[in-house]
């Protein structure tokens, strides 16, 4: 009985993982300007893949292989909204413009003079 | 239907649905058109990819790849702080870059700064 809602809960898991990827995938190809796209990439790339982790733990029972795919899942929680700061802060000083579309720039003393 | 066939054809719908994924940002990497969104692409990249290691693991059976997905996600994540790092370093935008090589091409005599 636990084995098999084990094993369905993996399958449900598995694809709306996916799911979350292609969602990212379609936001990266048609969201506007670079600024927006990072919203996709980060938010929902990092829930798919760390679903599909868990997915993984949960089909299989191993205490070993459910401890390291929990791990992979918190080291790509911690790491993901890092790096994508840093990405957007590197962008955003070296001078990209925001889209056309934005309303508010909250740091626009750094905007548009490039620093050396 | 049991359980296990009911996985079985989860996989099959998720192995289609992460290439499609995959070729989407592929296809964002391709066409730019700045480098901040060619590094994007590439962290998305990883991220698919660290997908694909998860469905493997659970169609074959063997749990190893969970070690390499953590690697895996180690390097993308070092990787997009590098370019970040060189994105900083670079200090000009694609649009600077095309108005440098355009002042360069027409007043001739201006030079270089510095």
């Amino acid at each position: 009985m636990i084995a098999t809602l084990a094993t369905l809960a993996a399958a449900v898991l598995i694809f709306v993982g996916a799911l979350f990827t292609l969602a990212a995938a379609i936001g990266i190809l048609r969201l506007p300007e670079f600024y927006t796209r990072m919203h996709a990439a980060s938010k929902a790339g990092t829930v798919g893949s760390s679903l599909m982790l868990i997915a993984v733990a949960v089909h299989s029972g191993d205490p070993g292989t459910v401890t390291r795919a929990l791990a992979g899942v918190v080291f790509f929680l911690l790491t993901a909204p890092i790096s994508a700061h840093l990405l957007a802060r590197a962008a955003y000083a070296v001078g990209y413009r925001l889209g056309r579309h934005a309303v508010l720039d909250e740091m626009p003393q750094e905007s548009g003079n490039e620093r050396s | 239907m049991t359980a296990e066939a009911i996985l079985h054809l989860s996989v099959l719908a998720t192995l289609p649905i992460l290439c499609l994924a995959f070729l989407l940002t592929v296809v964002r990497i391709v066409r730019g058109p700045t480098l901040p969104d060619r590094v994007l692409g590439l962290d998305m990249l990883v991220a698919t990819a660290i997908g694909f290691i998860a469905v493997i693991g659970i169609k074959t059976g063997f749990t190893l790849y969970i070690d390499i997905a953590i690697a895996l996600g180690l390097v993308g994540f070092l990787a997009t702080i590098a370019f970040a790092r060189f994105i900083l370093a670079r200090g000009k935008t694609e649009e600077d870059i095309a108005a440098d090589s355009h002042a360069d091409g027409s007043t001739r005599n201006k030079g270089r700064k510095g």
